[in-house]
């Protein structure tokens, strides 16, 4: 037998790891032997997904599209973190970034690409790295790196108004940054638009919150260690504390270059993807094809596939040709596809548009011998002919129409679904990343693949830049007949249990199970999901009260030593201090603490309180005794604070004693379980300094002795005012109302729905029927329900400061001792 | 019963009775200068492995576990208890250590030294 041959692949990106797919799933793969150098430390992730997980649309685990596992199943061997550092051709082998040399048969070079950084003055310090603040966008860790500045960045700049730039700019507005995009040319997109198009775009793009910048060219950063703005070649300078460069992307081909292989812009490949050195291949954005390079998935991969036929198949006589390419903007609320020539060559092409600016509608069409050699589709003209289908004449050269106007708006000829994705023929591609055809995405429902999600996995539709998941989605409307499987899992209340929150509650109630444990083992086969148990047992506690079995494994950390766990293992400690007014004796205790044990850090919060961070595990028992104070409950979900003004003692504004209400508030409700975190504030006029409308319950005096109960505001990643409960008069109708929503939350929120999002499910108008009218006749059960809470409460720190659960339930780390040889038998 | 001898250089260690791990929990226990994960499910399976993940070092003895999965408490990365494998995610596998109990209910570790 002989043995098998070694292909080595350099680079595991959207080209490389594509190639490495397709040969494993092809006959004749097996006769490989694959290694595979990726620079990046992960397995392969969908590049084109990154702008989505910096809009939040998508967390960086759903991008993944080959897990290191997948790897190990397939018997490829991959280097991750391991770069190719030198390529020695005529020895047929490779050096790695740690110095070993892996020999190979066949070579695949997929680099890909770098960006391309503009020469600005402090861009790049002297250890070649960029100044702190300033971020290209290319991989995951790119990413990883803007979120995290972001979170405490207020301004951005984005430098270059390309695709990567303006879906950089939208992600960005949509995390709450002010965002600048600045574009030295005088249009965005410059490449793929004319100039009216462009217009159209800015427009759009501006009244989405984008702050722009046209024709500026920026040539200093501002700050020696850290970016504070922009300065521009015309003398004016933009404060910003994160900037993105998005000014385009380079092939890497300095290893090939090095190596001596044929080298324009990037490594010269045949149609039969070769270089111009033996048993040497190139595809993806590092090379060159007839003097084009490709910077989208579509073309790379139609090279991953021919060359991994004609890897596989030693008759395949399988040619690359090159690729029309069209694109989709990747920003939500714009709708906008290119193809092709944006100009005319000639005084013989016709052009074909329809403007309207101020609804966001250009296209323009550009027609050769009758046939589609262009077109920009910016907006929606509901009914017309969908992009896709232009897509598809483009892509394949057919005759257009002689009435043109039927590309662009609805037919009257009364067949309205004539222009749906219904009557495209079924050799049409849907999805233009995989080139997957309509007729293929329907064969699958009819073999059984109902749900969305079950389609795209079985065709791979909609998983490259998932632009064509709307026509997936309606294909399937389609050919179901209206029998589309919805995935039900989404209104389980947890994974594991297929029931909603209501039906459980009723199963639990109706079986009396009152421990986590007797739950899984009567629903749910005795599996015990680990993703279920923390929601278990906070809707088992809220039914069960006293009653309930308290089981310590399934509760989160936080709740198994009543602190919030940090970064580096060790916790936070917030007392509770009632409404935020607290004593100098108190202070001098939390002082006395953070001394005696050395605490690292003592920080005010948000919530008028103190916080003790960076404490130690064993540490805490110790340091409850010593403070004596009760859990301020900072680390669970549940009743956190409430926050209170100056109120009437003091305050010369003051209208209503906020400061005793709080405290009230506070007293009352402390560390009661919820679905979510809930955090309260009083104020003691509308002028509201202790923003009581942005809290999940607030309440606020107004002239006349009287308050406002808001529920449901947030100042978080979202901002929403609170809608108004009802007006009352007294502090023990507050308690009443605030209670009662309380309850009818605990019962009816989905786990980790915050009030701000339950209040919004279900409506202000129904909760003031159901809680201030009484419409369902309730409301005394919840005023029980919410007091038998209110008795069940115990402080856990005084409890288990003195009397732990376990022995080792503080315990950091135990110790072992070594056991001689034979002694443990 | 047959064990399996011990290969050379690996270390035995005797982290003490099973009792100090609670039903459905884990501990870290430290094994000279290395640190280990050991958990005791529900139903009485112990397992071990490495003791901070391999995404940003959470502790994962502080983790849930259920079914043979242990999820980190810092950003809820999932691993297989027994195989170490990711779960949806693309760390580097756990390493895992063969553990068990002798006659008198003590946990007994075996790790290269």
């Amino acid at each position: 037998m002989t043995r098998k041959q070694r292909l080595v692949v350099i680079g595991n990106g959207m080209g490389g790891a594509r190639l490495v797919e397709e040969i494993v799933s092809r006959p004749g793969g097996e006769h490989y032997e694959i290694t595979v150098l990726g620079a990046e430390p992960y397995g392969n992730y969908n590049r084109i997904l990154l702008s989505g997980v910096l809009a939040g649309t998508y967390c960086p685990e759903q991008i993944f599209l080959h897990p290191l596992a997948w790897y190990e199943q397939h018997d490829v061997r991959l280097c991750a973190g391991q770069a190719a550092t030198r390529l020695d051709w005529q020895s047929h082998r490779v050096q790695i970034a740690d110095g070993s040399w892996e020999p190979y048969d066949r070579l695949v070079i997929a680099t890909g690409s770098s960006p391309c950084l503009p020469l600005l003055l402090n861009l790049v310090r002297e250890d070649g790295q960029l100044i702190e603040g300033a971020f290209t966008f290319r991989t995951l860790d790119d990413c990883q790196a803007i979120l995290a500045h972001s979170s405490h960045a207020r301004r951005a700049a984005i430098i270059g108004g390309g695709l990567l730039g303006l879906e950089a700019a939208s992600g960005l507005v949509k995390r709450g940054l002010e965002v600048h995009l600045i574009h030295r040319a005088p249009h965005l997109l410059n490449l793929q638009l004319d100039a009216a198009g462009s217009a159209v775009l800015a427009r759009l793009v501006s009244e989405q919150g984008v702050q722009l910048h046209l024709s500026k060219e920026t040539v200093a950063v501002l700050g020696e260690d850290r970016l504070y703005g922009l300065r521009f070649s015309d003398g004016s300078e933009l404060a910003c504390d994160l900037c993105i460069i998005a000014t385009g992307t380079r092939p890497n081909t300095d290893l090939s270059q090095a190596a001596g292989l044929a080298v324009r812009r990037g490594i010269v490949i045949d149609d039969d993807l070769a270089c111009s050195v033996p048993d040497v291949f190139a595809l993806g954005e590092c090379a060159e094809h007839r003097g084009q390079t490709y910077g989208l998935v579509a073309p790379v991969w139609e090279q991953a596939r021919i060359l991994a036929e004609r890897l596989t198949d030693s008759a395949s006589q399988k040619q690359y040709t090159g690729s029309a390419i069209s694109t989709r903007l990747k920003v939500s609320g714009l709708d906008l596809t290119v193809m092709g020539d944006k100009e005319p060559a000639s005084s013989t092409d016709e052009i074909v548009t329809y403007a309207e600016p101020t609804r966001g509608i250009y296209k323009k069409l550009i027609v050769r011998e009758g046939r589609l050699q262009g077109a920009i589709l910016l907006g929606d003209l509901p009914g017309s002919m969908p992009a896709a289908r232009l897509v598809q004449l483009f892509l394949r050269g057919d005759p257009l129409p002689t009435n043109r106007a039927e590309l662009l708006f609805p037919c009257h000829a009364g067949s309205k679904q004539a222009l749906s994705v219904a009557e495209l023929p079924d050799d049409a591609q849907i999805c233009n990343c995989n080139g997957v055809s309509k007729g293929a995405i329907l064969a699958a429902v009819r073999a059984g693949k109902r749900s969305l999600q079950a389609l795209c996995e079985a065709t791979r539709a909609a998983t490259g830049c998932g632009s064509c998941k709307s026509q997936v989605q309606e294909l399937l409307v389609l050919a179901c007949e209206g029998e589309v499987a919805e995935d039900p899992a989404v209104h389980y209340y947890v994974p594991a249990i297929p029931l909603t929150k209501p039906e459980l509650v009723r199963v639990i109630k109706e079986r009396k199970l009152r421990s986590v444990s007797a739950v899984f083992q009567a629903l749910a086969d005795g599996r015990e999901d680990p993703t279920s148990k923390a929601g278990l047992a906070s809707l088992l506690k809220t039914i069960w009260g006293k009653d309930y079995q308290d089981e310590r494994d399934a509760r989160f950390i936080n709740d198994r030593v009543h602190a919030n766990i940090q970064k580096d293992g060790t916790f936070s400690v917030v007392p509770r201090i009632y409404g935020g007014v607290t004593t100098p004796e108190q202070l001098r205790r939390i002082a006395d603490v953070a001394e005696k044990y050395r605490v690292p850090l003592v920080k005010i919060t948000g919530g008028q309180r103190i916080d003790l961070v960076g404490v130690r595990k064993e540490q805490l028992p110790a340091i409850w005794k010593d403070l004596g104070m009760p859990s301020g409950h900072a680390y669970t979900k549940a009743f956190r604070t409430c926050k209170t003004c100056l109120g009437s003692d003091f305050c010369r504004y003051g209208l209503g004693d906020s400061t005793a209400l709080g405290i009230k508030i506070e007293r009352r409700y402390q560390g009661i379980e919820m679905p979510h975190k809930v955090k309260l504030a009083t104020a003691g006029c509308p002028r509201n300094c202790s923003e009581a409308t942005t809290k999940d319950l607030g309440a606020v005096a107004i002239e006349g002795g009287r308050w406002e109960i808001y529920v449901g505001g947030a100042a978080g990643s979202r901002v929403r005012k609170g809608d108004l409960l009802c007006t009352v008069a007294t502090h023990e109708e507050v308690l009443l109302y605030m209670g009662r929503f309380m309850q009818y939350y605990r019962e009816n929120a989905k786990y980790q729905e915050r009030s701000y999002d339950f209040v919004e499910r279900v409506g202000i108008e129904h909760l003031r029927r159901v809680l201030v009218e009484d419409a369902e006749g309730i409301c005394e059960r919840l005023d029980r329900e919410i007091q038998a809470a209110v008795d069940a409460y115990v402080d856990p720190w005084q409890r288990e400061a003195e009397q732990p659960v376990t022995p080792t339930q503080f315990s950091q780390a135990l110790e072992a001792v070594p056991v001689p040889l034979g002694a443990s038998e | 019963m047959m064990k399996a001898p011990l290969s050379p250089g690996a270390v035995c260690y005797n982290l003490g009775h099973i009792s100090r791990i609670p039903r459905g929990e884990g501990r870290t226990y430290r094994l000279r200068d290395r640190l280990v994960a050991v958990f005791r499910s529900r139903s009485e399976e112990l397992f071990a492995t490495q003791a901070d993940c391999p995404h940003r070092g959470g502790p994962l003895a502080d983790g849930i576990i259920g079914d043979g999965t242990v999820i980190c408490p810092l950003h809820a990365f999932k691993f297989n208890l027994r195989t170490g494998t990711p779960l949806g995610n693309s760390c580097p596998s756990l390493r895992t250590y063969p553990v068990r109990l002798d006659a008198d209910g003590n946990i007994l570790i075996t790790v290269d030294d």
